[in-house]
C-alpha cells in the first residue's frame, strides 16, 4: 500500500492571530512495506505530518493519497481509513482507560464493528505480538510497569490490524532496555507482518539501526530524504537544521581525522566495530 | 495546538489594568452595590458617564464588552418582560386581555434592564482588564478577615491560582486523549445521548488519571520546596496601593455621591 502526498499544507488557527504555519508543500511518497523513519527537531511539524495520514487532521490544501484513494474525499470512509492507518502517538499509555488490559486493547476492534471470535483472536494476537504474558490480560493496565503499559497501548492500536504503522516516539522516555525491546518489536512486527512502517523520532540512533529510509523534515517541508546512509553522511547539513548525525558517524569522522583508515558512510554501532577491527588488523 | 483564553483578560497597558486589583474589586462591589440604590433617570446617566469614562480609559474595544452582555441578553429580555407583566400600577398603557401594561411596569422593566447591563458591563471591565492570578490575590486579601473564623482563605486563593494554571494544560491533554482514542475508531459526535456519555468514558478515564497524577506531582514540587500554607509566606509581587488607587476610588465616590444627590433632587421635583 503506497502513500502518495501532494501539496500538502497545514496551518493552525487558521485566520486568527495566532496562525501558525505548519505544513508547506509537502510532497512524498512512501511505498507500501517500507520501513521509514522521520526526522525532525520539536516544532518541525512531524506530528501535524502524521496526523494528516489518518485524518485526525485536514489538509488546508493539498491531496493525501493511499492505494490511490483521497483519503479525505468521503466522510463515510473515515472509519475505515482510520482502521487501515493505525496511529499510535507519543505516550499511548496516557490513553489506556478500561478495566483490564484486554478489554483496553479490545477497545480499536469493537468500534471498528467486528465479531467477538474476530476481536479475541486480533486481542490475543497483539499482545502476544508486544510480548505481554497472558497472566497478565485479566489485570487492570494501571497496574502494570511503564514499558507494559506502552506495549499494551501498541497493541491496542496493532488489534485494528493496520496495514500502515505510523509510530510517535514509541521510545521516548523509556530506559534503554525498553527502548530496545519495543524497537526490536517494531522491526519484528514490519518483517512478519509485512505492514508500512513509519516511525517518527529524534534518535538518530534508533533510526539508523532499523529503517530503510529516512524523511527530514524542518519548518514544515521535508527537505532531506533518502537511506541511512544517504542522510547520515551528510553531517553538514544535518547540523545546520538544528540535527545531528549519529555518534558512531561522529566518531569514525574523528578516528578518520586521526590518520585511521575507515571506510565512509558507517552508521552504526555494528558496523563501526567491524570497521575499527579490520583498520587495526 | 489549542489556544485558550482563560477568563477573558484583554491585555493592555492602561491606567484602569494597572490599578491595584484589590481596589479594583472593592470599586467594583461598590459600583454594582449603589446602581441599585439609583431611583431615577438622572442617576442611570450619570453611572452611564461614569462607566463609558471607565470603559475609554481602559482601551478595551467595545466589541469585548458587548460579547458579555450577549450571553446575558435573554435574561435581561426575560426580567423585562416579567416586570412589565406584573407591575402593579395605576396609569394603564395597555390592556391585553387578563394582563395590563402599566406605565409603572415599562419603568420598572426598563430600570432592571439598565441595571443588569451595567452591572454586566462593570463587572466585564473587571474581568478583562485583571488577569486572573491578579484577581485570586484580591480575592485572598479580601478573604482575610476571614481567617478569624477559620476560612482557609489562602488555601482557596492557591487552589483557585492551581486550577486556572491547570486550564489549558487540561485542555492540551484532552485534545490528545481525544485524537489518540479517535485514531482506535471512537465517535464521539453521533448516537443517541446515553450513546455519547458512554463514549465520553475513554476520554475522561484518562483525562482524570492525568489530572491526579499532574496534582500528586505538582504537590511533590511544592513540598520539596518547603511550601507549608499561609504562615510565614511573602509575595514575589507584593500588591501595592498607589495615587492612582484612591484617584479611582475617589471618582468611585464622587458618582456615589452623584447618585443620591440626584435621588434627593429627582425627589423634590418629581422626576422619575
Amino acid at each position: 500500500m503506497a502513500i502518495e502526498i501532494k501539496d500538502l499544507c497545514h496551518t493552525y488557527s487558521r485566520g486568527s492571530a495566532f496562525a501558525k504555519k505548519a505544513l508547506n508543500q509537502v510532497n512524498l511518497t512512501i511505498d507500501s512495506g517500507s520501513f521509514v523513519g522521520l526526522i525532525g527537531h520539536t516544532g518541525s511539524g512531524k506530528s501535524t505530518l502524521v496526523q494528516h495520514l489518518n485524518v485526525l487532521l485536514r489538509p488546508e490544501s493539498g491531496q493525501i493519497l493511499i492505494d490511490g484513494e483521497d483519503i479525505n474525499a468521503d466522510k463515510a470512509r473515515l472509519k475505515a481509513i482510520r482502521t487501515k492507518v493505525g496511529l499510535v502517538f507519543q505516550y499511548p499509555e496516557h490513553q489506556l482507560f478500561d478495566m483490564t488490559v484486554y478489554k483496553d486493547v479490545s477497545f480499536g476492534p469493537k468500534n471498528a464493528g467486528l465479531e467477538e471470535d474476530e476481536i479475541k483472536e486480533r486481542v490475543e494476537a497483539a499482545l502476544t505480538l508486544v510480548g505481554i504474558a497472558p497472566e497478565l490480560w485479566e489485570k487492570s493496565p494501571f497496574e502494570l510497569s511503564g514499558g507494559q503499559k506502552r506495549r499494551v497501548a501498541i497493541a491496542g492500536v496493532l488489534a485494528m490490524r493496520p496495514e500502515i504503522l505510523v509510530l510517535d516516539e514509541p521510545a521516548a522516555g523509556l530506559d534503554p532496555r525498553g527502548r530496545n525491546e519495543i524497537l526490536d518489536q517494531i522491526k519484528q512486527m514490519h518483517e512478519t507482518l509485512k505492514i508500512t512502517v513509519i516511525l517518527v523520532s529524534h534518535s538518530m540512533e534508533d533510526i539508523a539501526r532499523l529503517v530503510e529510509r529516512i524523511l527530514v523534515i524542518s519548518h514544515g517541508e521535508i527537505v532531506l530524504s533518502g537511506a541511512p546512509a544517504e542522510i547520515f553522511a551528510q553531517i553538514e547539513a544535518l547540523e545546520a537544521l538544528g540535527l545531528s548525525s549519529t555518534q558512531t558517524a561522529y566518531i569514525m569522522r574523528d578516528l578518520q581525522a586521526k590518520g585511521m583508515s575507515l571506510p565512509d558512510n558507517i552508521f552504526t554501532v555494528e558496523d563501526a566495530v567491524a570497521a575499527i577491527l579490520r583498520a587495526l588488523k | 495546538m489549542l489556544k485558550v483564553t482563560i477568563g477573558q483578560y484583554y491585555p493592555a497597558e492602561s491606567f484602569i489594568h494597572r490599578l491595584d486589583p484589590r481596589m479594583k474589586l472593592l470599586c467594583t462591589l461598590l459600583f454594582i452595590v449603589f446602581i441599585f440604590f439609583i431611583t431615577n433617570f438622572l442617576g442611570y446617566i450619570a453611572a452611564a458617564i461614569y462607566l463609558a469614562l471607565i470603559v475609554r480609559t481602559s482601551t478595551v474595544p467595545p466589541r469585548f464588552l458587548l460579547r458579555g452582555l450577549r450571553a446575558i441578553f435573554f435574561i435581561i429580555i426575560f426580567t423585562a418582560v416579567l416586570n412589565i407583566f406584573f407591575t402593579a400600577g395605576e396609569t394603564i398603557v395597555l390592556q391585553l386581555g387578563g394582563f395590563r401594561i402599566t406605565q409603572e411596569g415599562l419603568l420598572n422593566a426598563g430600570r432592571m434592564a439598565l441595571r443588569l447591563i451595567m452591572l454586566i458591563i462593570g463587572s466585564s471591565i473587571l474581568t478583562l482588564t485583571t488577569t486572573p492570578i491578579q484577581l485570586t490575590d484580591a480575592i485572598e486579601y479580601a478573604l482575610k478577615p476571614l481567617k478569624k473564623i477559620r476560612v482557609p482563605a489562602h488555601e482557596i486563593a492557591m487552589m483557585m491560582t492551581i486550577a486556572l494554571r491547570f486550564i489549558p494544560t487540561l485542555m492540551e491533554e484532552m485534545d490528545k486523549i481525544m485524537k489518540a482514542q479517535m485514531a482506535r475508531g471512537a465517535d464521539f459526535d453521533t448516537g443517541g445521548l446515553i450513546k455519547k456519555a458512554r463514549s465520553l468514558v475513554p476520554l475522561l478515564v484518562p483525562l482524570f488519571i492525568s489530572a491526579f497524577r499532574r496534582a500528586e506531582d505538582l504537590a511533590l514540587a511544592m513540598e520539596s520546596r518547603c511550601y507549608r500554607g499561609d504562615v510565614g509566606r511573602t509575595r514575589m509581587k507584593k500588591m501595592k496601593m498607589a495615587g492612582r488607587d484612591y484617584a479611582a476610588l475617589g471618582v468611585l465616590l464622587l458618582l456615589i455621591a452623584a447618585i443620591f444627590a440626584l435621588n434627593y433632587v429627582a425627589g423634590v421635583f418629581g422626576i422619575w
